[in-house]
Order: C-alpha cells, then structure tokens, then sequence
C-alpha cells in the first residue's frame, strides 16, 4: 500500500518522532515529502 | 548523568573525593494570571485571529486565584514541601500551605511585576504609580527581596495610568496587568530593531526576573554566599542581544549583578529544554577540573509558554493550570564529603549520528552511561525524567511524560534481557515519580528528589 | 495540530491530491492521535487554523497500522520499543475511525 504513495509525516516528540517514522516510510518505498515532529510540553 | 547517594563501600571506580557534588537548589514559582491572558502565544495567537474567540471569553473564569495556587500539590512539591513521592496521597490542595517552601518559593504577580522594575536597567519598565508605591512596600518588607540591588528603581519614574495606557495604545510598549486592571508596561527598546521589541523586551525581563528572585532564594536558604560564587551558566530558552547580534548573551552574568555576585563571570548556554542538562555538565566540569569554585546553573521561566495548553484546559472544564512561571538555581562545587556525588563518568551522549527513535535516544543518553559504569538499568534506583504535571498534560493530548520516560526506560531493560515485559509496571513504580513541574520549558526538576534525599 | 503544519498539509494536497498522498503520524496518545486524524480528513474540529471546515479527504495513519509494510529490521529499531510505552490498541482503533 505505502509502495510509491507521497507521505507527509506528522511526528510527536512525546510519542514517535518525525526522523524514526521517515526511516520506516523510505523503507516501505514511500516518497517522505514533508516531516515535522509536533511538542506540546 | 546519574547522582550517587550510595555509601563509600559501594562505589565502583575511581576514588569519589574526585567528583563534583550538588551542594543545594533553589526553586521559584510565580504565579502569572494576567500575563497568561495578555502574553501566552496560545492567547496571543487567538488574539490575532479572532479578538472575539469564544476561548478568550471563557479563559477568564478558569483562572485560578493566587492561594489555590500556592495550596494545589505539585506547586508544593515544586518548591520542596512535599516529596514527589507523596504526591499519590494528595487528592485536592493541601490544608494549610505556605508560599514559603523549604526549597523555594511561590511568588503573586504583583511583586513579580515590582521585580521586572528592580532587574530593568534600562528604563524599559512604567508602573502606575499607586501600584508601584504598593509593591514598594511589600517588596521592601520581603526577606528574600529587600536584600536585593536597585531596589531603589522603585522610586523612580512612576507614572500617571494615562501615560501607561498611551504608551500601550500608541504600540511603545507592552501592557502588565494585575487582577485585569493596567498597572504598568515594558516598552520597546529600539525605534525599529525587531530584536528589541516590546514583546522581546517582556519576555527577556521575565526570565531575568525570575532567575535572579531563584538565585536571590538559594543565596537566602543555603550557606552559599553571594560573593563565593564564581561562575554562573544561565540555561533559559531565551535570547538577548540587538539586530547585530541578536543572541548574544550574557543573560548569567546581568542575573548574578542583582544578586551581588561581585566575584563571579558567566555565560549562557542554549538547547532548548535539554539546556539544564547540558548546564550541569558543564558546571560538573567546571567544578571537577578546579577551575572555578562555586557555580550556579540557573534558568528563569517563560512569560510566552503559559496557558500553552490552556484551549484544552478550558473546553474539558479545568482550571488554567499553566498560570506558574518556573525557575530554579543550583549549586554546584567540589566534593566536600557531604553532598550528593555527580558521576562525571556516567554522562550519556546523544550525539548527531545517533538516530532519534526515542529507542536510540534512550540508549545513547541511559544505557550507554550505565554500560560504562557497569550497572544495569535495575540497579539504579531511582530516575529522575522530565517531570512535567501530567494534570497539565494528559488534557492536552500529550499523555503522562514522566510516566513515559520510565517505561522507555524499563523498555530499553526488556529489550535488553534485564528483566521480562511482564515486569515492566512494576520495575516502572521502583524507580520512576510522579511529574509537578510546570509546562515551562527548562524548569528543572529531576534534583528535587535527590536534594530532598540527600538532606 | 501546529497551525504552520495544517497549512503545510493543505499546500502539499493542492500539489499531490488526496489518491496518492497520505498522512503517517506519530502521536502518543490515542485522543491527539484522532484528532491529527480528523484535521487532516474532514477538517480541524477546533477551528483553530487553516484546515478549520476544509475538507481535505486525507487518509491517516499512525505508524503502528503499517508494521506489515515497513522492513522488520527498521520497525525493530525505530518503532518496536514504544509499543511497550504507549497504548497501540486504543491509538490505532481511534485512528481507524476517520479513514471511511
């Protein structure tokens, strides 16, 4: 499913963070367009 | 970095007397409603938006009145009444509780306001003058306060609420309130320097404020004397200088001159919320190589994060509990064969090329250290997270922060073989506490239990 | 949501379009998480930003639905260690409900 899809990555600091899901994105042979890591503390 | 209360037959390695100790802290809470309302981005943000947002009409009747803050039990547990541990056993505030506390303090927001004027060397600060002669008068009968310098800014320049309201209006300066009436401002320091804008202004003279009343508190509270101490490395998250240089410093060195530490230099030193960390090292450096005697780390709070979460503190009903502005000050020197022992040689390290899965993090900056030591992660007996209020928090969407650490932690133990995942909650109630700390960036908690231990 | 990020996303669906293009978040919790969710999909439900009443029709997903699809190897090191700290069962049930 994720094979060739555009993904945008909205990461938690407090939950998983953008980087850690970027690496599983690329790994499943998605394009990461966008990544950012969100903090609410 | 992990702090030792074990006895000296338990060490392992090099001989203790080496390493630096935690010789006391001291921590500042102030209550800041109306700055919550007029200076928090959360409202600020809205404000630009939407003056009429159905939030800044509700915010209002969630704010919380200066005894209920002093009486709600994190704030307590903040200032060294009450333990972390015991946190469990409050439900609601705590009968009988003092401002005073035994580590610190929690201030009101109108002799916060006095000490912005005291700490303003620049003539940036106009209060109204009924307020200001007010204030005068507590903070001249404060003991932690009257010892002060330039407490003599409270004679000068007060003025007409007219002047203040124009200053305001005409977009000079940045509106202080006290029980939402207009009791003041801090105006801007430059025609057009961006870096010098009313709301920097503000939001620098905050920090200052705050970190020097922290200081002010452990100079009072400890045996440490202004004039022993030598080197002072300030950790906020914010920044002060002008349009040439627009972070240049030297927030440490303007926060020790309030607090007459006539022998000490300074710098300041930056990484967001894990600056505390970084501050400590450095001062454990410091004090372990001899190169200076008596450091303080210090950090003031920050006007712009309260209320942060207050949208949804309001729409579930709570009060809005992000009204305290944080600070802290704590001591660091040379063994003295008393204090709690700094183990230099189990400082973790995240480095650049270490990933940011919170696994790697968790290795680089708790299992690595602990390798090195020779310990397992269930030989440590106590860890101290980021300790944020989960009361603050949870609402928010952001889960229990604290409690999240300690799983990672105890994770990062089932991942390596210490213990099995059944036994994670319960390897999790040994060694974590519960979090207190304000949502206020680098207010820096961990030390409350050790300090409170250790003595 | 970060308002900055509603923005970013919006931006980026007016590029790609909403067949191709989807959202992975990494929330901690289950409530935050849906709400990511439901921004993305049928608008902010707090009104706060730009995708407040936008429609953009974005399918979410928390990164613990796609453990199938990313390389094991990867999973184990970035991912598999928070399955222990946060509550994957409620986070990815409440994700569910805004994919339609």
């Amino acid at each position: 499913m994720l094979k060739g899809k555009k993904v945008a990555i909205l990461g938690d600091r407090d939950g998983i963070p953008g980087p850690a899901i970027e690496e599983c994105i690329k790994s499943a042979g998605a394009d990461v367009v966008f990544s950012t890591t969100e903090c609410f503390v | 970095m992990f702090v030792n209360s074990l006895p000296f037959s338990t060490f392992r390695g090099d001989d203790i007397m080496n390493y630096p100790v935690v010789k006391g802290a001291a921590y500042a809470l102030i209550q800041a409603n109306d700055m919550l309302v007029h200076h928090g981005t959360t409202q600020t943000s809205e404000r630009r938006k939407n003056i009429d947002s159905e939030h800044l009409q509700n915010l209002p009747k969630h704010l919380r009145s200066f005894e209920a803050a002093v009486a709600y039990p994190p704030n307590q547990v903040y200032i060294g009444n009450i333990p972390p541990d015991e946190l469990k056993n409050y439900e609601n505030s705590v009968q009988g509780a003092s401002r005073d506390g035994k580590y610190g303090e929690i201030m009101p927001e109108d002799e916060f306001i006095a000490l912005l004027k005291i700490v303003d060397v620049f003539d940036l600060v106009i209060l109204e003058e009924q307020f200001q002669f007010e204030v005068k008068g507590k903070i001249a009968d404060h003991p932690v306060l009257q010892k002060l310098k330039n407490l003599d800014k409270l004679e000068k320049q007060p003025s007409s609420f007219e002047q203040v309201q124009k200053l305001v209006d005409d977009h000079l300066a940045q509106p202080l309130y006290f029980k939402a009436k207009l009791v003041g401002c801090v105006k801007k320091a430059h025609d057009f320097d961006q870096a010098l804008s009313d709301h920097v202004m503000l939001e620098n003279l905050v920090s200052k404020a705050s970190a020097a009343f922290a200081l002010q508190l452990l100079l009072m509270k400890t045996d440490l004397q202004a004039e022993d101490v030598e080197y002072i490395i300030e950790c906020s998250e914010e920044a002060c200088g002008d349009m040439n240089q627009r972070g240049g410093g030297n927030f440490a060195k303007a926060i020790g001159k309030m607090c007459g530490c006539v022998n000490a230099t300074g710098s300041d030193t930056r990484s967001f919320c894990a600056g505390p960390a970084h501050a400590l090292i450095e001062a454990a450096a410091l004090a372990q190589s001899g190169i200076y005697r008596n450091i303080v780390v210090l950090a003031g709070g920050s006007a712009t994060k309260l209320g942060m979460n207050s949208k949804d503190h309001v729409k579930k009903g709570l009060p809005a509990l992000e009204d305290m502005l944080g600070a802290f000050a704590i001591h660091i020197d040379e063994n003295d064969g008393l204090n709690l022992v700094i183990r230099t040689d189990g400082v973790g390290r995240h480095k650049i090329g270490s990933g940011s899965s919170p696994q790697a993090v968790m290795t680089a900056i708790v299992a690595n250290p602990l390798d090195k030591m020779g310990y397992k992660i269930t030989e440590i007996d106590r860890y101290s997270a980021e300790l944020q209020n989960p009361e603050i928090t949870e609402p928010a969407g952001a889960g229990d922060v604290p409690l999240s650490n300690y799983k990672m932690i105890a994770a990062l133990g089932v991942k390596r073989g210490d213990f099995e995942k059944g036994e994670l909650a319960k390897v999790v109630a040994g060694f974590g506490m519960p979090g207190f700390a304000p949502t206020q960036g680098t207010s820096l908690q961990g030390f409350h239990l050790l300090v409170m231990q250790g003595k | 949501m970060d308002l900055e990020n509603q923005t970013r996303i919006k931006d980026l669906t007016e590029k790609y379009g909403n067949e191709n293009f989807i959202v992975v978040i990494g929330g901690a919790e289950a409530e935050a998480s849906g709400l990511t969710a439901e921004t993305v999909s049928t608008g902010d439900p707090t009104f706060a930003g730009p995708l407040s009443g936008v429609s953009l029709g974005l399918k979410a997903y928390h990164v613990f639905e796609l453990k199938e699809q990313v390389d094991p190897d990867v999973y184990e090191e970035q991912i598999s260690m928070m399955e222990m700290v946060l509550e994957v069962d409620e986070i990815i049930k409440e994700v569910k409900t805004y994919r339609k």
